[in-house]
């Protein structure tokens, strides 16, 4: 009975417009305003822009400024105060083009609407004003450019000696984590050596592996560079750390890296944003299928002295899991055999 | 001895005209080898497609503006892809982004904008009787239209269509086990391709030869109205850029169907470890984007060229530097093919590389710049007419505006390591190519329906149709900078997975309900089409009083557009309120020896000359005469 009454109503309001539509199509022929070049819709027009202008001139302005804190992410890495310099300044800069650009491109309609009596100006060229509005421009452009060029330098810049190394590896639909140990060099692995028990396919030949270990959570130590080294098993992923501003895809077949100084821990940034529960996060940003949405590694930042306890008490591969230790050759056999005995 | 030729071959062509034509239904409306229909299939066909593409981003919209909704009502439609509790399929989701990315990039803006007026317009803005190759142009327009048939089967495969993304990245378009869409969808979606690549090259070609041979006596290229140039150039980039999207697809396919590994290397997946080793997914993406970056330019130029006429000719005001239009538009064109990799910073390319590509990338906004600042002159001190063709022409310039200046951001490659993949892309390249390229079109059919029917569209209700989608527009695209800014990736079937995208629901929200009334907004557009079309007020011959060549013809223009002999050009197509002359344009087939009132004085110069070659045509065309 609804529907029924619900699609008498539709078709009533749907009569009622054509109606509207037909007496005002035929009004205008009467009056002959079909005729006229630019009839009393013009100026409705015209003015239209200009309450467009206006409002949507307020609502961006109430809106950036009352969601400023929602959508400015707090920043945790060093890089990240730079990029987000860079981009504060893009904004200011594209900022001020955006608002007078649109304010000439809405106030023209109006101050200049058809006017019988009046004709418009023969203006077809000036190569002075083209030249100008080539050179300001590129020039602006340059200072960003070489500004944002000499930041990227410095992020992808090889990573310091020194640096935590954690690798991270994207399968769907999770984040797999593994550390190098003690020795700070992650050993080898092969893809054709993944099986249940060795999900990262590491090769137990090569000795730097022994000690590797793996961890459910990314724990990294508070302004101390940390190397990501990311890869792939299956298909394209990404790495995305939205308060470290990292992000780098995950390539099957072909590693890659990131490496940042986060600049505030875990529990700092509690403390900050006064939420208990706030954990830093990773997403993946490369489609990678229909658990695409779903990644999410959980990252930790903890004070250096805490990271070097945390590292010390981890269990690596071998002791998890001995019998990854069974058929090595006699030397690696030794170093695994001394690991499980720790 | 050139204008004697030219004179023979008009003589040739006219005769050529004067056989009798035939057609039949088939002839005239389904394989027809007359440019006007052709360019009218293309828009038919467009519209088609920009309905399902729509229709599918308002079904992922649903799923993103009310999560909890309970879809079961859809299942009618989509039948196993809501499940038992009335959810979405996730996998399915992405299938919907991708077919709606690929529908409107290539379906809509390629084929419907560049398709329908670069076939429309061309010829009848050269002052030719058609394409080249009429064969050629139809065989063109059904390889799209079969190209277009094998994607819409995709749609209903039970494993779904292709769900990679529209860039259909391997392996995960390569692998079936990845992906159910990476099946027999991802297979019709190359098939598709393909046919669809070689519609747009015969296309191009047509094009771009036709620019350059059949232009009337008196037309050089400094006298074509910028939309030409735009098609012209549009067609050079189409010509030389989809072969390497062809060459990608191709390797795509051997990847997948003969174990090949191009592409992929090092894969465990399923439980298996593939044996293919030694390939890169980052070469495809290499090869993907330098197709993927131009054809951006491919389905704004032609938008943008839209806008100079239109502008020009409704601001009753030359448009304001001619020559730098031109000029920016070939820096666009070149710039056009170096500046791929900066879709693919963060791939895992050299970092260097993303040096350089900044670089390149941040120089293409000059020529955008100057872009815009001359359309804004053509305005200033203009006598404007907002019919709709101008009211979306003035709302392309502010997404050109709008979007142009995100794409700021995402050049810079510093900026783009945190707004790569997110909703700051998504509000970026909807506004600057999506909706610019959109309101392009809609300014030309508004514009040149007249010309291509013989009647008027409604005035009102186009005006009722642009401000609700031109409001509509930026109400969808303006919020998701923020959300984007805040981090939200893309291409995401939910964000509550994550606490830092755990928010904006209720902008989520407005948005979904934004696009909804916008997208059933465009059945206003759509009525407005089909009614004016039958029922629409009969159109004057040149109702906008406009300058360019097609204004010339009969309302009814039939196969060769000009009855008699093809009008010759004296002038340029911008000569509107200029000082002395009486109207206020005067049309290109307006001799300079007809208006010394208004003549600039290096046109009066040229007078003595024009003179000379009409007494010189004159001699040959007596002298053809008698040879008969």
């Amino acid at each position: 009975m609804y529907s029924f009454l619900i699609g008498v109503g539709v078709l009533l309001l749907l009569s009622i417009i054509w109606m509207v539509y037909r007496i005002q199509t035929l009004v205008s022929v009467v009056k002959g305003s079909d005729k006229k070049v630019a009839s009393g819709s013009n100026k409705i027009n015209a003015i239209l822009f200009l309450v467009f202008l206006v409002g949507g001139g307020a609502l961006l302005f109430w809106y950036s400024i009352k969601e400023y804190d929602n959508y400015q992410l707090p920043i945790a890495s060093e890089h990240g105060a730079v990029t987000d310099q860079l981009f504060w300044v893009t904004m200011a800069v594209t900022g001020s083009v955006f608002l007078v650009t649109h304010i000439l491109l809405f106030i023209f309609p109006y101050k200049y609407q058809y006017d019988e009596k009046r004709k418009a100006s023969f203006y077809p060229d000036n190569n002075k004003l083209e030249i100008i509005w080539t050179i300001v421009p590129g020039i602006v452009l340059a200072v960003l450019v070489i500004s944002g060029w000499m930041a990227w330098s410095d992020i992808t810049a090889p990573a310091p000696e020194e640096s935590h190394v954690v690798e991270i590896m994207g399968y769907q639909f999770a984040w797999e984590v593994r550390y190098p140990g003690i020795d700070n060099v992650l050993g080898d692995y092969d893809y054709r050596l993944i099986t249940a028990s060795n999900s990262h396919g590491i090769d137990f030949t090569d000795k730097n592996s022994i000690d590797d270990f793996s961890s459910p959570v990314v724990v990294i130590p508070k302004g101390e560079p940390v190397l990501f080294k990311i890869r792939a098993r299956d298909v394209l992923h990404s790495v995305f750390a939205p308060h470290m501003r990292l992000k780098m895809d995950a390539v099957p077949g072909m590693p890659t890296r990131f490496w940042f100084v986060p600049t505030k821990t875990t529990a700092e940034m509690r403390e900050e944003l006064g939420d208990p529960e706030f954990q830093y996060e990773i997403a993946c940003t490369e489609v990678c299928g229909r658990g695409h949405f779903s990644m999410r590694k959980i990252i930790e930042v903890i004070e250096p002295e805490a990271y070097q306890k945390w590292m010390a008490e981890q269990k690596s591969f071998i002791q998890m899991n001995p019998s990854l230790a069974e058929g090595l050759p006699a030397e690696t056999k030794e170093l695994a055999e001394i690991e499980l005995n720790k | 001895m050139a204008t004697a030729s030219v004179a023979n071959h008009d003589k040739i062509t006219q005769d050529h005209q004067d056989h009798e034509h035939h057609d039949n239904f088939v002839t005239k409306y389904i394989f027809t080898q007359d440019h006007k229909m052709i360019g009218k299939q293309y828009l038919l066909t467009g519209m088609f497609w920009a309905i399902i593409g729509g229709f599918l981003s308002i079904l992922f919209r649903l799923q993103l503006g009310f999560p909890e909704m309970d879809m079961s009502f859809l299942r009618p439609l989509l039948g196993g892809w809501i499940d038992e509790s009335g959810a979405l399929d996730p996998a399915f989701y992405l299938a919907l982004v991708t077919m709606h990315g690929t529908i409107m990039v290539f379906f809509v803006l390629t084929a419907g904008l560049s398709g329908t007026f670069s076939n429309y317009l061309i010829p009848l803005q050269i002052g030719a009787r058609d394409m080249a190759s009429g064969f050629m142009n139809m065989l063109s327009y059904w390889f799209f239209f079969v190209s277009g048939v094998i994607m819409f089967i995709s749609l209903f495969l039970k494993t779904g269509p292709a769900a990679g993304g529209w860039v259909v990245y391997p392996p995960l378009s390569a692998l079936e086990q990845a992906i159910p869409g990476s099946g027999l969808g991802m297979t019709l979606w190359l098939i598709a391709m393909t046919f669809f690549i070689a519609s747009s090259l015969l296309g191009g070609i047509n094009y771009i030869t036709t620019v350059i041979n059949l232009r009337t006596k008196g037309m050089s290229f400094s006298r074509l109205p910028l939309t030409i140039w735009a098609f012209f150039l549009t067609a050079v980039i189409g010509l030389l850029s989809f072969p390497v999207l062809f060459a990608a697809a191709l390797l795509l396919v051997f990847d997948r169907s003969f174990g090949t590994s191009f592409y992929l290397s090092d894969i465990y997946i399923g439980g298996e470890a593939l044996p293919n080793t030694g390939g890169s997914p980052v070469l495809y993406q290499h090869l993907f984007w330098f197709l993927g970056h131009p054809e951006v330019y491919i389905v704004l130029l032609p938008a943008l060229g839209i806008t100079s006429e239109v502008i020009a000719t409704n601001s009753r005001k030359p448009i304001f530097g001619y020559k730098a239009m031109i000029i920016s538009m070939l820096g666009i064109t070149i710039l056009s093919f170096i500046v791929w990799a900066h879709h693919m910073f963060v791939s895992g390319m050299n970092p260097f590389l993303g040096s350089i590509f900044m670089f390149l990338t941040l120089i293409i906004a000059v020529p955008s710049a100057v872009k815009v600042f001359n359309y804004l002159t053509t305005l200033w001190r203009g006598n404007l007419i907002f019919t709709p063709a101008m009211l979306f022409s003035i709302g392309l310039v502010s997404f050109f505006i709008s979007g142009g200046l995100t794409g700021i951001f995402l050049g810079n490659s510093a900026i783009d390591i945190q707004l790569h993949d997110t909703y700051f892309v998504v509000a970026h390249f909807h506004l600057v190519m999506g909706s610019a390229s959109f309101f392009g079109l809609m300014a030309g059919v508004y514009h040149w329906f007249p010309k291509m029917f013989g009647r008027m569209m409604d005035a009102r209700l186009g005006y009722v149709h642009f401000w609700l989608t031109f409001v509509g527009v930026y109400l969808v695209f303006f919020p998701m900078h923020y959300i984007g800014i805040a981090g939200f990736p893309r291409r995401y079937y939910s964000w509550t997975n994550f606490e830092f995208a755990n928010m904006y629901t209720d902008l989520n929200m407005f948005v979904s309900v934004a696009a909804i009334i916008t997208f059933a907004g465009q059945f206003i557009f759509i009525f407005n089409f089909f009614y004016s079309m039958y029922r629409g007020r009969k159109a004057t011959l040149n109702p906008w009083r406009s300058n360019t060549l097609e204004w010339t013809t009969p309302l009814y223009p039939g196969h060769g557009n000009w009855p008699g002999e093809i009008p010759t050009v004296y002038r340029w197509p911008y000569d509107y309120s200029k000082p002395g002359a009486e109207e206020d344009f005067i049309p290109q087939t307006v001799p300079l020896s007809a208006t010394p009132e208004s003549n600039l004085p290096h046109e009066q110069e040229l007078v003595k000359l024009e003179l000379e070659i009409m007494k010189e045509d004159e001699e040959v065309l007596v002298a053809n005469e008698s040879i008969q």
